[in-house]
């Protein structure tokens, strides 16, 4: 046990409302617990350490040193507890912005785990899968159709991939014309992952500044635009939540010098059955399962990033792809039945698992609800915008969509930053918005609240913004000393980067 | 819509604070022209019961009523259901990335777990937070081992997973470098002859363990070579079940260990997701592409977990990143966390054994009617057979509703015995009367 286990955590002053404490318990690693010659298996008797005798000697290990030994309750009791000191949308409101998370649906969860889905093997031969090639099949049409495309791949394993995947296609696509072509347009507001994908592609960046209305304007796409650029990379509405109105006409200037553009779909959601990127002028688009479709993120994936592109893209496409003939249905796998395909991005079809929870919820919504959650979506941040508006600097007054930025200049006299905000609303019981993102914005607080929470758990959170802002104003010190209430205070990233310690080891100490 | 909580007087009295008179007002940045006007043309809204006969009318085309005898990469094991139970809470489930370490102690522990089960089964110092997938840990590797390097040659076994290769091949295409594939012997063995000519001047030497024909590899020897010639080794590993009975892949002289850990864990799932892995020398932390979870103190001295080493990744370093890689595979990471807490010491030991076992049992079961493998060399569960025709045995066999297994002539069309070499697996799912079914349709 360490220094301050078990010791009571002070209690928020009446009134604030806010998160829930459970019972104070320290929890060790698995490590750290149980005892020699526990298990929490039950398995058919195995046969002895002699059963190896047809491998070579120096090529077999005897039972890993250093595996836990736990019984099943052990094993239970752990993670469950460990569960505990987490936050997830389940236990309460989550504005991270520009990562949109929404309920995930218990429904999906049952249909992705019918045997039907879970137990079938990707390399069964056509006839025994129909049933999963079908839900493929539709789902590629339906978010084709989503996002105004004329073809949809399933298989990148998540956001960041199916940029690299769009990367790759518009590189083939140019390669085809004759030439790759050597840069990227990214804009400030962009998301790392849209220059590290472009790096990763072999392209070089080149970073436009966005106008004063967070707006990308076509004079800076003109004045960037040449025949050596491969594409633009835009995230629309923007990281700003921003609609980029200029978008068509941005378009026409990348494609008059023979570029592509790329719509990065994090923030899909804000344009569900309102508008698609199909039509505004973008040629490829990724989306991310978990956000617009709300499959688990799971602390950290898994993820699914199709991508949807107009027909001249379509022959570049990653393998697979689920072709209909007849009545039944087939994965093309091979090279030689599609010479153009940039190739395998991962092994197999791509993450079957969301796309079961992604076409659940899509059939569950139709039309009309998945115009719905693009609506109440937008009505939901623009609401939090116009309460917390005034108690907190909005850099850009510029219309939201799904999400909006905010800062903390408000707050510069009280010494309370931006950090101590989040943290601060943590003690409410609230996950913190997503903060000092994007980076033009200084001290940034990026408030995304999703079509699924109402408008008291809207007002609860902005009621503890305000209270905060008051706060940082009465007694600055109280926000900055803030998290109170979880299991641990604020955490020494400095040290862990510093000291790393990224195992567990017998004796293990972190000093 | 049971997901939207909004009823008609919330509508109202929120647009009211807005100071806007319509939900469509609020989206007038949009230009009219670039608006939709129409609904969407995706099939309509269905009912929870509609939707479970829909979703369920699919699954029921699916045939899973045996455990395949597919393994090839995706293999199938009996799932405890504690692991599906623990995983389902909400507070793990509906997590995103721990970028508030306060209050996602949870996932962080875990992941801190998920990091010292990786480096304990494949006997290397470090571990990140999961890849997407096998595959794709291979290509990074690759990429990690010519920037450590400097150098632009990979050299992988023809026995590494060709899908693995496929995605290699992909991953490399855009930065140029270049990939040797040398060829196995008759025995199923990478050749080692054929390696020691092309090691010369590569970043990195890819072998698996076991490898995709199932057969415990040459990997000391390939090891030995590569070092000999300034190449990082990396050991590739499809069926982590494998490392409770054969010496791990650091033991062995691999610098990197990558590949997947879906056997613990989480179920086939027609071939993802599943947690990726990706282990090293400490010597290459920094190079390191993903997410990484470490040890540190709170402000009051208590040890708990945060997200570290982040200057290596794309938020931060941007272009100049060691991978785009963002979201991983978080929660199959915790599920292969919670089964190999299950089985522990004894139970990994326990379930590589019967695993071996039950691959003997299928030789065993083949050979009593003549079918014997095609590969001489040793293997851990999983063996190509000898069968005359595999697509033949293949289509024969689905059509009593058993996944045969993987014919190789998919992925090598041009070995002289590809064509009627059948791969199959057995698991602890194959019960000795099931292996004495399967044995009888391959054969009747």
């Amino acid at each position: 046990m360490e220094p301050g286990a078990g010791q009571a955590r002070t209690p928020l002053a009446p009134g604030l409302g806010g998160a829930v404490q459970g019972i104070a318990f320290e929890e060790p690693l698995v490590f750290e617990h149980g005892s020699r010659g526990r298990c929490g298996v039950a398995l058919p008797a195995a046969p002895g350490p002699e059963v190896a005798s047809d491998l070579p000697p120096g090529l077999v290990r005897g039972p890993v040193e250093g595996l836990p030994e736990l019984s099943e309750l052990e094993t239970v009791r752990h993670f469950t507890r460990l569960s505990a000191w987490n936050h997830g949308i389940d236990t309460g409101f989550y504005p991270l912005g520009s990562c949109t998370m929404k309920y995930n649906p218990k429904s999906s969860e049952a249909l992705a785990r019918l045997p039907g889905f879970a137990n079938v093997h990707p390399l069964a031969p056509a006839e025994l899968v129909q049933g999963a090639l079908e839900l493929m099949y539709q789902l590629e049409r339906a978010l084709s159709e989503i996002a105004g495309m004329d073809a949809t791949t399933l298989s990148p394993a998540a956001g960041a991939q199916g940029e690299l995947c769009g990367l790759m296609v518009i590189r083939a696509w140019h390669e085809a014309h004759g030439n790759p072509r050597k840069k990227v347009l990214i804009p400030d507001t962009a998301h790392g992952t849209n220059p590290a994908s472009a790096a990763l592609n072999g392209y070089t960046c080149v970073q436009l500044a966005s106008g004063p209305d967070g707006r990308l304007h076509p004079e800076a796409v003109a004045a960037a635009m040449d025949q050596d650029v491969a594409a633009i990379m835009i995230t629309n509405p923007n990281t700003l939540g921003i609609f980029e109105s200029h978008i068509a006409e941005i378009a026409a200037i990348v494609h008059a010098k023979g570029g592509l553009v790329y719509g990065d779909g994090a923030n899909m959601n804000a344009l569900l059955g309102v508008a698609r990127p199909g039509d505004m002028g973008f040629d490829v688009i990724q989306y991310n399962l978990h956000k617009t479709f709300a499959t688990p993120h799971g602390g950290g994936g898994p993820g699914s990033g199709p991508v949807a592109v107009k027909a001249t893209l379509a022959p570049f496409l990653p393998l697979p792809v689920v072709v209909k003939e007849g009545e039944g249905y087939r994965l093309v796998t091979e090279v030689a039945e599609r010479p153009g395909t940039v190739g395998k991005l991962r092994e197999f079809w791509g993450n079957f698992g969301m796309f079961v929870r992604a076409w659940a919820i899509i059939r569950e919504y139709g039309p009309e609800g998945l115009k719905a959650t693009g609506e109440l979506a937008v009505l939901n941040a623009n609401y939090a915008r116009a309460r917390l508006k005034g108690t907190y600097n909005l850099p850009y007054e510029t219309d939201s969509l799904h999400e909006v930025v905010f800062d903390d200049k408000a707050q510069k006299a009280t010494g309370v930053t931006t950090m101590d905000v989040a943290k601060r609303l943590i003690d409410h019981g609230f996950h913190p918005p997503t903060i000092y993102f994007p980076l033009v914005v200084h001290g940034a607080l990026m408030i995304e609240p999703t079509e699924t929470e109402s408008k008291e758990a809207i007002d609860a959170f902005v009621d503890a913004m305000l209270a905060i802002a008051a706060e940082a104003v009465a007694d600055p010190e109280a926000v900055k000393a803030a998290p109170l209430k979880p299991v641990r205070a604020r955490l020494d990233e400095t040290r862990a980067a510093r000291r790393p310690v990224l195992r567990w080891t017998p004796g293990m100490k972190v000093e | 819509m049971r997901y939207h909580p909004h009823t008609p007087e919330d509508v109202r009295a929120m647009l009211d604070v807005i100071g806007a008179g319509s939900v469509p007002e609020l989206f007038r940045s949009i230009p009219a022209p670039l608006r939709l006007g129409r609904p969407l043309d995706v099939p309509p809204a269905l009912d929870e019961i509609a939707l479970f006969a829909e979703l369920g009318r699919l699954a029921g085309r699916n045939q899973v009523a045996h455990p395949p005898f597919a393994g090839a990469g995706s293999y199938p094991h009996h799932v405890p259901p504690v692991v599906d139970q623990l995983l389902l809470r909400g507070e793990f489930f509906t997590a995103y990335t721990p970028y508030q370490p306060e209050i996602a102690q949870g996932t962080l522990t875990a992941l801190f777990e998920w990091q010292t089960f990786v480096s304990l089964l494949t006997g290397l110092d470090v571990s990140n937070a999961s890849m997407y997938d096998g595959a794709t840990a291979t290509a990074e590797a690759a990429l990690m081992a010519t920037r450590v390097t400097g150098r632009k040659k990979i050299v992988v076994s023809a026995a590494v997973h060709p899908e693995y290769r496929k995605v290699l091949a992909t991953y490399l295409r855009s930065t140029h470098d270049e990939v040797v594939t040398v060829p196995f012997g008759a025995d199923g063995r990478t050749d080692l002859a054929a390696l020691a000519a092309a090691v010369k001047g590569a970043a990195a030497v890819i072998v698996g363990w076991p490898s995709f024909l199932g057969v415990v590899d040459v990997l000391p020897e390939a090891a030995a070579l590569a070092k000999a010639a300034g190449a990082l080794t990396i050991a590739v590993t499809a069926e982590a079940v494998a490392l409770g009975l054969l010496e791990s892949p650091g033991a062995l002289g691999a610098d990197v260990a990558v590949g997947t850990f879906q056997s613990f864990g989480n179920p086939v799932s027609f071939g993802g997701p599943a947690p990726g892995f990706f282990a090293l020398k400490e010597q290459y932390l920094r190079q390191m592409p993903g997410r990484i979870c470490g040890a540190t103190l709170d402000k009051h001295g208590r040890r708990g977990f945060v997200l570290t080493l982040s200057t290596r990744e794309q938020h931060i370093r941007r272009e100049k990143a060691t991978s785009n890689i963002c979201t991983n595979a978080g929660l199959c990471a915790l599920a292969a966390t919670i089964h190999l807490t299950l089985l522990g010491k004894q139970g990994l030991a326990a379930l590589a054994r019967l695993n071996h076992g039950r691959l003997r049992l299928l030789r065993e079961a083949l050979g009593a009617r003549g079918v014997h493998p095609v590969f001489a060399g040793p293997v851990f569960n999983e063996q190509a057979f000898e069968v005359g025709d595999a697509e033949a045995v293949v289509a024969r066999l689905a059509r009593k509703g058993i996944v045969a297994g993987a014919p190789l002539s998919r992925w090598y069309p041009d070995h002289p015995r590809a064509r009627g070499a059948l791969l199959c697996v057995a698991t602890e799912l194959h019960t000795p009367e099931l292996i004495d079914l399967f044995a009888k349709a391959v054969q009747p």
